[in-house]
Order: C-alpha cells, then structure tokens, then sequence
C-alpha cells in the first residue's frame, strides 16, 4: 500500500493504493472516474488513454503509485465550464464516435497529437492514432473531426 | 429533420466521459465474480475441488454445475429449428450455464468464484482444482465431419444437413451449360471484438423478490424471457434487464450468454449484488465468433454471359455447441443470399452444420449474407474472366432487371436498381481509366488490381409469419411506444436497442417529423425491460426498418386520438381537421390547437366552471398510444462496390488505395449517420480482407486470443472511402427505408478480395496478409519461370 498525492482534473487527490493498481483502475475504482475506459489487457487499444503531466498515455500501463506528485487530467476534466473541449465539439460535428466506448481515449490521444502538431495532413493524423483501437467508425469521420480541430487548440 | 443531417443527441455523455456502460456501474455491497474456463479444447471433468479456494480470504462462495442442478437451472438454447434433408432435426448437445461433465472448448465456463474483491477472486480462481481427462479436439471445419464423435448422441458432429432449392432441375440446368466455373473458398472465422468486453451485474431484491441483472446486451427483452423460460433463472414479471450503454455489438451481444444467467443465479442464491467483467483475452475465448465456412461452388453459365445455375455446398462451423441464433446464420441468412441480385433461374444450397471444439459461432454484422455475398461475387468474378467479359458487363446482364423479382430460392424482392448503382459506382472509381492507373503502378514496380463486388441483402428482420414457418422461435416485430408528458414533450419506448446506431437521433428526428416536436423536446428510452413494451431488441438491420415503423405507427395514432379531442375543442367534426407541423387545425379558417395543447387537455379533461371536458364522449384520458409492427416482408438494401488495391511483390503488402461505395438502402433518414455505419461496416468488411483470423491450432487453442496477435484494423489501414448513394424506396414500410447498419461487412470482402486476385493473377483466401501475398506472387512467379 503507497499514499499518492496527485491533481486530478485539477483537483488535489490523497489516496491510499495497493502497489500492483493501475492508474486506470485507480480513476475508475477509487475517484469515480469512469469515463476512462478499460478495452484490452495488452496495452493495445487506448480506451484508456489520459494526459499525465501534459502527455498521453495509456493508463492502463501505468501503476497509480507512479503517478505520485503528477497531474492527471481525464476524458472528464477536459471541458471547461460546461462547454465542450474543441476537439470533443469536432467529433461531435463530423460525428466522430457511435457507440462512444474508445470515444474518450480517442479523444485524449487527439488532443494530444494536436498540440504536437498544428497542421497534421491525414496521414499524419491516422498514423498518430495509431494506438486507439475504434471498432464502429471506420476511423474516417475520426480523421474529419481531428483535421477540423487542427490549429484551434 | 428526415433527410437531414442532425447531430447526435448522445454525443454529450459520450464525449465527456458521462456514458454509463456495465462495468461503470456499481453497487452497494457488491461481490466480484470471475469464471473459471476450460483450458483445454475438449476434455472430461473429473471433478472439481473448490475446497481450498473457499477457506481463502474474502472468498463467498465459489459455485459449480453442481449448484446449478440444485437450483434446477436450465441451460442455454438454440433458438431456431433447422430440419435435415432427410426430415430430422437438427441435433444440439445439452449446453450447460457451467460444463458438467465435460467441456467442448478453450473458455469453456466451468465455475464462478465470487468474492469481496476481484482480486480476492482471482487468487481463489488460481486455488480451484479442476481436474481434466484430455482428450483429441475436432478442430477443423473441413474435417469435423470425418472426425472423433465429439458428443455420443451426434453421429459425424453433425448438426443438420440443409438443403434449400432443387438439386435436380439444377443439375440439369449445368448439363446445358458452354462453361461450368469452380470456386473452393474459405470465408475466414472472426471475432467480433466489440471495444466494450462483455460484463453482467446481478442484483437481488429479497423484500421485493425482484431480481435485475445489468448487461451488455443488445437484447435485453429477450435475455429476460429466455433467462425466465428456459433457464429458470426467475419469472420474468419479477425480472428486470438493463442494457445500459452498450460499446458496441456486432452480433455478438444478441443473445443471453451463460455468464449472464449465472451472474444473476449467482445473485439471487447469496442475495447480494454479484458483480462480473469481462478481459479482452477471456472475451477472445469466449464471446461467440463470426463466419467460418468452407464451400464449394460452381456457377454455370452460357458463353455470352448469362448464368444458368448455382450449387452452394458449405459446412459451416457452429463451434462446441449451437448458440442462440448459431443454426439460422448459415441456413435461412446465408442460402437464400446465395443468389445475389443476379436473375438465376436455379439453384441449390446444401450446408452441413457441424459441431467441432471451438468457440461457439453465432450472428456477427451481416450474419450469413457476408458469406453468401463472398461466395457469389468470388464467383461471378472469376466466371466472368474465365469467359473473357468485362466483369461489370457480365453483372448487368445478370442482374434482377425488374421488381418485384421473385427469387429461386426465398426472396421477393420489392425494389431496386441496381444498374443504376453500378454505372455510378463505376463513374465514381473513375473505371475507365484503371487501366492506366495500373500502368503507371508498374511503372513503379507495384501490382495493382481492381474489384467489384455488387451485393444484396436482406434486412429488416423479419415477418414473424415467414420466420416462424421457418423455424424461428420467436416472432420478429417490433414494438413502440409514444407517451406525450402533459407539459408537452415526448418519451418514445423501443424494444430495440441502440449501441452505437444513433436510434436516439434518428428515431427523434421521425417522431419530430411526425409530430411536429422539436428534437430536444423527444427523449428515446431503451434498453430496460421495466420502462418500454416487450421488443426483440437490435441486429440484422432492423431497428429502422421494423422499429422505425412501429414509431411511425405509434406517431399515426396519437394523431388520431388527437384530432378527435382537437374537433371536440373547435366544435367541428374529426374529418374537419388536419395534422400539419404540430398544429391540428380546420382548413380556411383561423381555428386550431397545438400538439402541445391537445397533451395538455387529455391530461386535463375534467368539466370545470365554463370549460367544457375536451375530451369526447367514450374518448380515454392521457396520450400515450402503443403499436406493434410485424413486418410484411423483408428489405433488401443493394449496392455496388469497387475495390483497388497496390501490392508491393517484394514485401506481399496490400494496400486499399481507393474504395468506392454506391448503396441503395431508399430513404436516408440522417446522411451523416447511414455514412458513419457505412464507414464502419467497410473498416470489418476489409478487416477481414486483409487482417483478422482467429486462428486455432490442432490441440484448439486460440492462437489469435489479444490484440497482440489478432490484427484489429487501425486508422492508417484505411484511404478516405468515396461514397454515394442511389435511392429506391422500399415498399415494404411507411419510411421507405431498407437498413444500412451491415451493408460495409458484406458487400467489402469480396470487393477487396477480387481486387487482390486481379493484382496478383492467383486464388488466395482471405485474409490476404502479407505473407500469403508474398507468397502467392513469388509461387506464381516461379512457375512462370519453370514454364519458360
């Protein structure tokens, strides 16, 4: 067992972990954050993609204890006031998700992806998305949402 | 709003992380359940020691085919009677909620441990000692007939032998024939892989008695009346089943699986919530697979192109034992298909069911026309390059030309178009220059080939009374309800179920069409046995279709009771009135009431001072009205494909370059949504082109059981799909729609697959991965070079 401090969507968090939880298990199970998902048990289709410290990652390969003294933001903190996140308004728009279980780690990944890259061609934004397994979509209106989003951030 | 592209309703929850899927919920005082699963393809129980496991901390109870008995719980089902040629039924083995005293494949569900943490539970899972006599798996679909009895009382491991038209009159059709073409073909065996595992929550009300389990169905009312039925699990008017938000289906969560009986067995016999989800790889063993046929096909044809006649034989794969709709997927939605949108005069389909140790198979998108569509467009391909057409020429002269067209086989087929679709499939892919897009290929070392594939299917599942002579246990309407809340906005009841289809806004922008409501004021509530009427829940495209127009009818209604209390109100008679945009008023002149004021007044109808009771005399307060729609025929969405793909001869790799799509499914009610389940369906469709297998070896264990080793398509295994769209309505509903939701899954494979061999000059099976392509083109070319 290992107390963390961390900020969760910008909240101040201090909880007690088993050694072996992951952070998506910890967002999920002890903070109620259940819009991380949980879609594989190999690292493989970023349902639980959240930013740590600025970056995506995918949480599921990532123990709680480590994310000591970071900060986290999930699919949850991610708009602002009540007001869709311009990347979550794009998807939206090019009705980027259907059944909207991949839809949060897709979205962090993109956000993501956009803050690296202002401009990606399509290429570059499929590549990018790389790691986000969607089973409905087909990924094209993903592309579309993504491409809207670029350089709005 | 029909026709328009309309935001989706849902998106919000979804896109902040607010959905609520199984495994978000959570109870108060709630256990943790994991299964223990067979890991071998085929073996006796010798016994099963839960001892020691139950001393372990935490443990509540750890619960064996033993306790099932006890209970009298039954097992799971097949739901649709096949006969054999020979006039006997098919042949299902007992399929236990957990094996008995035997079990048929790797994931075979064997125990349930329960306990305070799932962590508790799997170290309890680790301490249950299940000793096994192994003996040899059938694994082969080709050889399970010659194989090891895997049940004693199913001689060969044969289900049933089906045969659908005349085998006769078709071999004499073939005796007339210039050209008789073979094609032996493997449509490849898949899982579904839904990116939201499979879960189940049982919750148990002992003062109340009642008894809910939470899960990722696609069905909800029929879990519940088969889990009440034939599992006696608990009577159904005491029994609630909630899908909440379900990510996604395919198919592969229509049907009850023995998890959910036994999660909410579980719940009921320790009264406390028992809480279940699934892992990836435990959801690769055992959620039930798609496809996995073998055929043989021979197409007969004149020498100026005109088909004569088919024969189908396939065996299809049912794994260890027949799921819910595992029987009807490769007999009734597979051998009628067979034709394709092609007049030919005779046929026949004869498909072995058989039974072998592996996962069960059952429906997944498109269910048994994706199987038909890749045998009859493989085909008609390589008959038309053995004659020397030109692959389009030789479909349009076999095509159905006119409608109603009644098919050899099954089908009356209502409407279409389907030259229509071609040529502008053909303008779009831009054909008439392929030839120099292929040069220029070369030029740079590549190979490149092009595709078609010209598919029907048939949706709207299904009039009761053709399913029902058919075998069905259960009819296949739909039902609906509108419930106008006094204050004027709308709840919509349907017993189908939304899980990624967008019914939410679609079946909103019917209602608001209908009623002249706006949207926002329009909620759809689905997906829990105690808020709607009985319905037959989401799958085979049918939702809009069959659902749709029970909406419809329920809309029709509740404008009829309408304009009686509106006449009542503006002292005129009902057929003085008319129903335009929300409003029922009387013609030339300025008397009306709004659909909103006509709620109102049927909640309000008491006679109070001067105001009089709006309602007429023998009229029933409220406004709320129900309808039941069994369909009177099937749909059949039809459309053109064309498919080119790159390869590189060095590297075998396959590249989709462009795809193009032309469907006719009549009437879009929202573009923008029909598109995304185009998109979809062509990402599974090229999917199982190119990338995913499940693949078993010889002992049967599933090699392909993560995402590690089962290619699950990415974004950048995709160009942008060109699409369009050509529009015959269906007669068969009030929309004049036909369904869209598999169309990608089955028109894709063959038009990429066609595209493959028409690049690299060989038959290859799917999925052409880079290695067999590789191959493939380095063993054509060194016979090439032995011949020189």
């Amino acid at each position: 067992m290992k107390t963390i401090n961390l900020k969760v969507n910008g909240k101040i968090i201090e909880k007690t972990v088993e050694d072996n939880t992951i952070l998506a298990s910890f967002l999920r199970d002890q903070l109620n954050l259940t819009g991380t998902h949980i879609g594989c048990d190999t690292s493989q289709c970023g349902a639980c993609v959240v930013h740590l410290d600025g970056k995506s990652v995918k949480s599921c390969s990532i123990l709680a204890a480590d994310a000591n003294g970071s900060e986290v933001v999930t699919i949850e903190g991610l708009s602002q006031n009540g007001k869709l996140h311009v990347v979550q308004e794009a998807f939206k728009k090019h009705h980027g998700l259907q059944c909207g279980y991949c839809t949060p780690g897709m979205v962090m990944s993109a956000v993501d992806l956009l803050k690296n890259n202002k401009n990606p061609s399509d290429e570059e934004i499929r590549k990018g998305l790389e790691g986000n397994i969607c089973r409905c979509t087909g990924y094209q209106n993903i592309v579309a949402a993504v491409k809207s989003a670029a350089g709005k951030l | 709003m029909i026709g328009s592209k309309v935001e989706r309703k849902e998106d919000k929850k979804f896109l902040t992380g607010k959905g609520r899927y199984t495994a978000d919920i959570n109870l108060h005082n709630q256990s943790y359940a994991v299964f223990i699963r067979s890991p071998h393809a085929r073996a006796k129980i010798k016994s099963v020691d839960a001892s020691k496991a139950k001393k372990l901390p935490g443990v509540i109870d750890v619960l064996t085919a033993k306790e099932l008995q006890e209970d009298k719980i039954g097992g799971l089902i097949a739901g649709w009677k096949i006969m054999s040629q020979d006039g006997t039924e098919m042949k299902c083995p007992p399929h236990p909620a957990l094996a008995g005293d035997s079990v048929n494949y790797v994931g075979d569900h064997v125990a349930i441990v329960i306990a305070e943490t799932l962590q508790q539970a799997k170290d309890a899972a680790d301490a249950v000692q299940v000793d096994y006599k192994v003996l040899k798996a059938v694994v082969s679909t080709k050889d399970a007939m010659n194989s090891e009895s895997i049940y004693e009382s199913i001689p060969k491991n044969l289900c049933f032998d089906w045969l659908l038209g005349d085998k006769a009159k078709t071999e004499q059709a073939f005796s007339g024939a210039d050209k008789v073409v073979k094609l032996d073909i493997t449509n490849n065996r898949l899982v579904p892989n839904a990116m939201e595992p499979r879960a189940a929550i049982g919750d148990y009300n002992p003062s109340s008695e009642e008894l809910t389990l939470y899960t990722t169905s696609q069905n909800p009312h029929l879990s519940r009346l088969v889990i009440s039925a034939f599992n006696a699990v608990h009577p159904e008017h005491k029994f609630r089943v909630i899908a909440p938000d379900v990510g996604g289906g395919f198919g592969s969560k229509i049907y009850p699986y023995a998890e959910d009986v036994v999660v909410a067995w579980a719940a009921k016999r320790l009264q406390r919530p028992v809480k279940w989800v699934c892992e990836r790889t435990e959801s690769f063993l055992s959620d039930c697979h798609g496809r996995d046929h073998v055929t043989h096909c021979e197409l007969a044809v004149k020498k100026d192109g005109t088909i004569l006649g088919l024969k189908v034989d396939t065996i299809a794969n049912l794994g260890g034992y027949a799921s819910l709709f595992a029987t009807v997927t490769p007999t009734y939605l597979y051998g009628p298909l067979v034709l394709g949108l092609y007049n030919i005069p005779v046929a026949y389909c004869n498909v072995k069911g058989v039974f072998t140790n592996t996962a069960p198979v059952d429906a997944y998108r498109g269910a048994g026309r994706p199987e038909a569509t890749y045998m009859i467009e493989r085909l008609v391909d390589k008959a038309a390059k053995e004659i020397g057409m030109d692959r389009a020429e030789f479909r349009k002269r076999n095509f159905i030309k006119q409608f109603p067209h009644q098919q050899c086989l099954v089908h009356n087929i209502d409407s279409g178009d389907y030259i229509a679709h071609l040529n502008k499939a053909l303008d779009l892919a831009d054909y008439k220059n392929f030839e120099k897009r292929k040069a220029e290929s070369r030029s740079r070392g590549k190979l490149r080939g092009i595709g078609f594939s010209t598919y029907i299917e048939a949706c709207g599942i299904a009039p009761s009374a053709a399913v029902m002579s058919l075998g069905c246990g259960v009819g296949l309407w739909e039902s609906a309800e509108i419930r106008f809340n006094p204050t004027g906005n709308i709840s919509v009841f349907t017993g189908t179920h939304s899980h990624g289809q967008s019914h939410d806004t679609t079946f909103a922008q019917i209602v608001s069409d209908k009623l002249g409501v706006p949207i926002e004021n329009i909620e759809l509530i689905h997906g829990d046995t105690d808020k709607g009427p009985f319905g037959m829940g989401t799958y085979g495209s049918r939702s809009l279709a069959v659902g749709g127009t029970a909406i419809v009818k329920a809309c029709d209604k509740i404008v009829d009771k309408g304009k009686k209390v509106a006449a009542k109100m503006l002292e005129v008679s009902p057929n003085d009135i008319d129903f335009k945009n929300g409003e029922f008023i009387v013609p030339n002149s300025n008397k009306k009431k709004t659909i909103g004021e006509i709620a109102f007044a049927c909640y309000v109808p008491g006679t109070y001072g001067e105001v009089k009771s709006p309602l007429p005399e023998g009229v029933e307060p409220g406004l709320k009205e129900t309808a039941f729609y069994d369909p009177v025929n099937f749909s059949f969405p039809a459309g053109s494909h064309i498919c080119e793909v790159e390869i590189d001869p060095d590297t075998g790799e396959t590249k989709v370059v462009t795809y193009t799509c032309v469907d006719d499914f009549g009437n879009l009610i929202n573009p923008m949504i029909v598109e995304g389940q185009i998109h979809g369906g062509l990402a599974q469709g090229i999917g199982q082109a190119l990338y995913e297998n499940a693949y078993y070896d010889e002992t049967g264990q599933l090699v392909t059981a993560s995402y590690m080793d089962y290619c699950m398509p990415r974004a950048d295994n995709f160009p942008e799909f060109r699409i369009g769209y050509t529009c015959t309505p269906a007669t068969s509903n009030p929309l004049g729609v036909k369904g869209c939701g598999e169309a990608g899954a089955i028109a894709s494979p063959p038009a990429v697959m066609n595209a493959v061999v028409d690049a690299i000059g060989t038959e290859i099976s799917m999925p052409a991965t880079s290695e067999k392509v590789w191959r493939a083109v380095n063993e054509k070319s060194k016979t090439k070079s032995k011949a020189a």
